[in-house]
């Protein structure tokens, strides 16, 4: 059955699980204790359930328990890594090295600390979105104390080399930062293959709700250490204080368990899926060119431009559909994506993207749906785009890489 | 995406006078306007007959919602008028008559602009005599 409108964008945020609301209930009402009361057995309750939560996560990332600190959500887990890493460390020198098409999360954490004297290495990712270890390593120096790298990018779906950029950090002696939210659930990601050292996630994005993240934070070799962002009770190691939302963290620890279940399952049928969007999408339309790696990406999402339409003119023409784009029409800015941008991609083209983003709801019904709903979109668009016409006019002559 | 008002819809959903008249007639006033990297194209064409009165408009736009809204409008008043008063046509007027959010009063702007560049074609074909 369709549901209308067809949600394809698990990217920005996904439901709760039923599963995950029917484990996080209790905690609202009967078990509704503080987690740091040691005094009775209301908080000996709460301090149980976070305890299973934290085991829970921690176990997704083939982490320990105790490496998990609870925050309010990804953001602030980046700004804790970030910040923390680099006020701690600052005896040991002043650069960060971090990639153009990081979450704001990072990039402004990073320009909030060059107003303070930092400098910051924003290295420019290929044209699919990657940087390789070799240029991280590159623009290391002896003043360097952190790498910040996501895992896997939220617009494209574009997965860095983390397991290189690992080895390249541990070698060099330099911490390693990743954001995870994309990619934590999604894909296989332990911490230990792949030598990470901090970890963003976020329990919004694995169906869980919104309002709760965790900052993993390596323990042993080395052991991490953080300079305080939120000073108070001493909660979470003194790493980060403040009341622990009990049952936003008992959520998010059947979140990942769930994900993890099922995630080899999950990755195949999203892969197959998003195939399915695509396969019909290209054989549909001409001119349609997908932003980022061909295979390097998560399973659930797709990243296409559709040349000589704009995308909230598409978004607008296809109703029954949510999804996010590029456009600069849809934001606040006036300027398209970022992201895109600094893959090199022509303006005209991040003006034309949409994001779909693939999740656990999805069905084959819904694919089916959305690729007849934008194949006639994007027809009907053309007709009046005088892009469009100039293109067929002319002969299209872009040195653009078109799918087929 | 802001929430358009019930004439921009109606606008984008059923496009007034999309097509393309001949640019080559002497006739025929063609006004192509903004930039494919700025997300906003507007292509306007006017036909004029001999008494400067416009008998007919088309549009053609690569543009976000109300920028297609604000082209369609434009044809359908251009239609009918005399070139003295469709170069009177402000974009205050169309913003208005859209009610367009603030972040999308240069869409109503791109369509003024069309409208003269429509216009001053038409005058430059008819001063030079020339068809082409």
């Amino acid at each position: 059955m369709l549901r209308i409108p067809v949600y394809l964008d698990y990217n920005a945020t996904t439901p709760v699980d039923p599963r995950v609301l029917e484990a996080m209930l209790p905690y609202f009402t009967e078990h509704f204790g503080n987690a740091a009361s040691r005094s009775h057995s209301y908080g000996w309750k709460a301090e149980e359930a976070v305890d299973a939560a934290r085991r829970r996560i921690a176990d997704l990332l083939g982490a320990t328990a105790q490496e998990i600190i609870f925050t309010s959500g990804a953001t602030e887990s980046d700004n804790l890594a970030v910040k923390g890493v680099a006020e701690m460390y600052h005896a040991n020198g002043n650069h960060i090295i971090t990639c153009r098409t990081e979450h704001k999360a990072v990039l402004d954490t990073c320009k909030a600390l060059e107003q303070r004297g930092w400098a910051v290495t924003y290295l420019p990712p290929d044209a699919y979105g990657r940087v390789s270890a070799r240029q991280v390593e590159e623009a290391i120096t002896d003043r360097t104390v952190l790498i910040t790298i996501m895992a896997a990018n939220n617009e494209t779906g574009t997965l860095h080399p983390i397991r290189e950029i690992g080895d390249v950090a541990k070698r060099r002696g330099v911490l390693f930062h990743s954001d995870a939210t994309q990619a934590a659930g999604k894909i296989p990601f332990r911490v230990e293959e792949l030598g990470v050292d901090l970890v963003s996630l976020s329990a919004h994005k694995i169906y869980g709700p919104k309002g709760v993240g965790a900052l993993y934070v390596r323990r042993r070799d080395p052991r991490v250490r953080l300079a305080i962002q939120m000073h108070g009770g001493g909660h979470e190691r003194n790493m980060r204080s403040g009341t622990l939302n009990v049952p936003g963290i008992v959520g998010f620890g059947r979140a990942c368990e769930l994900a993890g279940e099922e995630l080899e399952t999950e990755a195949t049928r999203l892969g197959d899926l998003r195939d399915r969007l695509e396969r019909g999408i290209f054989r549909r339309l001409e001119y349609v060119k997908r932003n980022g790696h061909p295979t390097e990406r998560l399973p659930g999402t797709s990243n296409l431009s559709f040349a000589y339409v704009e995308g909230e003119a598409i978004m607008l023409k296809v109703k029954n559909l949510a999804v996010s784009s590029g456009s600069a029409c849809t934001s606040a800015s006036l300027e398209p994506s970022f992201v895109l941008r600094a893959m090199g991609l022509p303006d005209d083209l991040g003006h034309s993207s949409i994001r779909f983003s693939l999740g656990r709801f999805t069905t084959e019904a819904d694919i089916d749906y959305v690729v007849e709903q934008v194949t006639a979109a994007i027809t009907d668009l053309r007709e009046m785009s005088p892009l469009y016409e100039l293109a067929r006019e002319t002969g299209e002559t872009r040195d653009i890489e078109w799918a087929k | 995406m802001p929430q358009y008002s019930e004439k921009v819809i109606d606008h984008f959903n059923h496009p007034r006078n999309v097509g393309a008249l001949d640019k080559n007639d002497r006739n025929v006033g063609t006004g192509i306007v903004g930039a494919p990297e700025c997300g906003d194209v507007l292509k306007l064409q006017i036909q004029v007959d001999d008494d400067g009165t416009i008998t007919d408009a088309k549009f053609k736009t690569f543009g976000c919602g109300s920028a297609i809204a604000a082209s369609s409008l434009a044809t359908e008043w251009l239609k009918g008028r005399s070139i003295d008063q469709a170069g009177e046509i402000k974009n205050t007027e169309i913003a208005r008559e859209l009610s367009l959010p603030p972040v999308k009063i240069h869409c109503s702007v791109l369509a003024e602009d069309a409208i003269k560049a429509a216009i001053d074609d038409w005058k430059r074909k008819k001063d030079s005599g020339t068809g082409d």
